[in-house]
């Protein structure tokens, strides 16, 4: 996956880069507003990270451009800016994702990689398949092998997002945020709760375990067997 | 000399320059118009006695002759007073009278004198010109008569005026200036004495507060307001010093941690060392750190927030409902009963996410704690009611409760009774909660469950009941 990041802050951005590659991304990294914008524009990136506060161009302004010339690449937000609404003002000139410092970067990571999906399938699909797990969104029906899986309405969103991003990290605040709509740090172990509730209605009694922790980040839903 | 050249500068000195001003005009105005309005009735009255001399003189003449009338006048004449008599023939000799000499053309013309005239009488010392208004009439055989009054009194009534109108503008000069020099000086005063102390805060003494003179004028309102002000900054200031030393303390353990964590690692044997459980224990240990540092931002983003930004309408059952619901497998697997007892529909105006973070904030120290308690079993409710405008939130648990004295101190930031210190979590939850209800113009009001505690979560509202 190609990222480009417009980030000021060099020594954070060289770490990002380097995180990035490790993990097998290809990531650029313009250090001013209207670099990042002409980069951008070149095209080519799967996912951008663009930090609020740039010399020369704006953040924001440089999203709104984008939107506005009808590239739709997804973009996450890297902000310190301390007011309680910035996420909706992110958001609303175009974002698709908001992510305040300081973070971890396993964060970044899977939010990135969510965000890259976005562009590939849309919320169009109407059915989602993780090994012999079935999900059958026009019937809101789980399957798993022949067994049928009766779930909550909320275990049935959880399931929903983790199958529209098999095969990727997605952290307990991305979770929080999705299923919830609540965008805080989850404090101690909520989330966990329901994952392995989810996880017990969905893996127990099978050999393949789908739904695992991924330690220090969060939850991969994801099949040996394609 | 600067002094008075700072008196001058004053408002107040420049209000009563003002004031003095227009009320000097309006003396003047005033005293002109009562002269002038005197003077014109003094005159009348003197017209109208010269009138009924004249009828009756005129009386005396039909009756008997005009010799008879000449010896009236002539007596009349002698007599002291203010009235003029003169009768003239018709080459202008003064026959009879008691005026000596008088302007030529005035017994030219019958009728009332134009204006009053200059006139020199008998008997008359060599005083200043004397003036008379008069009316002159024919007599019968060619003869010219002139009945008049002597204006000495008027004119007098007159310098009277003038004189009173100078000294009342004098006493006003006067007066305005004593209190001037007064008011001034004491407003000038008491903003040296209030400059002198904002000098001293200044200087970085925030104990020093402005000084009240007691009489409740708009001096010492504003000090009043303005020790307000400074008792809230030096309340902040204080809590600045105490959040950043907490910031310093509870930070530095984790960190610490952190370190000794990666030297233990780096120096244990290589063969043995699992450097990758090492190294997962210190990137949970950093998002630990992380977590606290954007609970205390967020903080920090909730107490410089505006109640605008952020706000909209939203269904606060429907929160209470969520947070019931995400945290109601934790309570089970904590073996807590959490019950909801939510009434109705009910729509506030306020900040979403961060009620929704409060009462999961909450609900998740009542949950943590209810389990230590020494109730069987353990539990936790969340409430809604709404009373007397006042929306109430209220999380009540069975665990240990909070000490009376410790109720109020747990909402600082870092806060952490020692029986707490053990469990997970950064000591900066209910101080976001605290926040958050401050924001909403609300309080969080922690009280005795006995066992267990109560925190109700208090915001006015006006609520849009569907």
């Amino acid at each position: 996956m190609k990222i480009l990041l417009i980030e000021d802050d060099l020594e954070a951005a060289s770490y990002l880069v380097k995180s990035l590659k490790e993990v097998g991304h290809v990531a650029e990294h313009a250090s001013d507003g209207e670099l990042g914008m002409t980069m951008a524009l070149d095209g080519g990136y799967d996912v951008l990270v663009i930090d609020r506060m740039l010399p020369k161009k704006e953040g924001l302004s440089i999203i709104a451009d984008l939107r506005d010339s009808g590239d739709q690449t997804p973009v996450l937000i890297l902000s310190a800016l301390s007011q309680v609404d910035d996420r909706v003002t992110g958001l609303r000139a175009g974002g698709d994702d908001y992510l305040s410092k300081p973070y971890a970067f396993s964060e970044l990571l899977a939010r990135v990689e969510v965000l890259s999906r976005r562009r590939i399938s849309g919320e169009s699909e109407t059915n989602y398949r993780v090994g012999d797990l079935e999900m059958d969104r026009l019937a809101h029906a789980v399957k798993r092998g022949d067994e049928e899986i009766i779930l909550q309405p909320r275990e049935y969103r959880l399931l929903e997002y983790l199958m529209k991003n098999a095969g990727r990290v997605v952290t307990r605040t991305m979770l929080l945020e999705n299923v919830w709509d609540y965008h805080f740090d989850p404090r101690t172990n909520v989330i966990d709760v329901h994952v392995s509730r989810l996880r017990s209605k969905i893996d127990k009694g099978f050999d393949e375990q789908l739904l695992q922790t991924v330690r220090g980040s969060g939850y991969i839903l994801k099949s040996q067997k394609g | 000399m600067t002094r008075i050249r700072t008196l001058f500068r004053m408002t107040a000195v420049r209000l009563s320059l003002i004031y003095a001003l227009v009320f000097g005009l309006f003396a003047v105005v005033l005293i002109t118009y009562t002269t002038l309005n005197t003077t014109r009735l003094l005159h009348q009255q003197t017209r109208q006695t010269v009138n009924e001399e004249i009828i009756e003189l005129s009386v005396i003449f039909r009756r008997g002759s005009m010799a008879r009338l000449i010896r009236v006048i002539e007596r009349r004449a002698r007599a002291p007073g203010a009235s003029l008599y003169l009768i003239a023939d018709t080459s202008g000799r003064i026959i009879a009278g008691n005026v000596r000499e008088i302007e030529p053309g005035i017994l030219g013309k019958t009728g009332w004198t134009k204006k009053p005239f200059p006139y020199e009488g008998f008997g008359q010392a060599d005083g200043p010109v004397r003036f008379a208004i008069a009316r002159v009439f024919d007599l019968p055989g060619g003869l010219r008569a002139l009945i008049g009054r002597d204006l000495g009194e008027p004119d007098r009534f007159r310098s009277i005026a003038r004189r009173s109108l100078i000294l009342a503008l004098a006493g006003m000069v006067l007066l305005g200036i004593l209190t001037w020099f007064f008011v001034g000086r004491r407003a000038l005063k008491r903003i040296d004495s209030m400059s002198g102390s904002t000098k001293r805060i200044l200087a970085g003494d925030l104990q020093e507060r402005l000084p009240l003179s007691g009489s409740g004028d708009e001096f010492d309102r504003m000090s009043e307001n303005l020790n307000q002000l400074l008792g809230r900054i030096s309340k902040l200031d204080v809590g600045l010093k105490q959040v950043s030393d907490n910031i310093a303390h509870d930070l530095k353990t984790p960190l610490t941690r952190l370190r000794n964590k990666a030297e233990q690692t780096l120096s244990a044997d290589p063969a043995k060392n699992d450097y990758r459980q090492a190294m997962e224990d210190i990137i949970a240990e950093s998002d630990t750190l992380i977590k606290t540092f954007n609970a205390l931002l967020m903080i920090a983003r909730v107490e410089a927030g505006s109640r605008a930004g952020g706000f909209s309408e939203f269904n606060l059952s429907n929160i209470i409902q969520d947070v019931h619901e995400l945290y109601e497998p934790l309570a089970e697997e904590a073996g807590v009963e959490f019950e909801l007892s939510a009434t109705g529909s009910v729509d506030i105006n306020g900040n979403r996410e961060l009620i929704g973070q409060a009462i999961a904030n909450l609900v998740d120290n009542a949950i943590k704690y209810s389990v230590e308690g020494d109730e069987k079993p353990h539990r936790v409710s969340l409430k809604i009611s709404h009373e007397d405008g006042q929306l109430h939130v209220v999380v009540t648990d069975n665990g240990l409760g909070i000490p009376l004295e410790d109720q109020e101190r747990v909402k600082d930031r870092f806060v952490r009774l020692d029986k707490s210190r053990s469990k997970p979590g950064t000591g900066l939850g209910l101080s976001l909660v605290d926040a958050v209800a401050r924001l909403h113009d609300g309080t969080l009001t922690l009280r005795d469950a006995k066992p267990g505690l109560v925190a109700d979560f208090t915001i006015p509202v006006e609520i849009i009941q569907k």
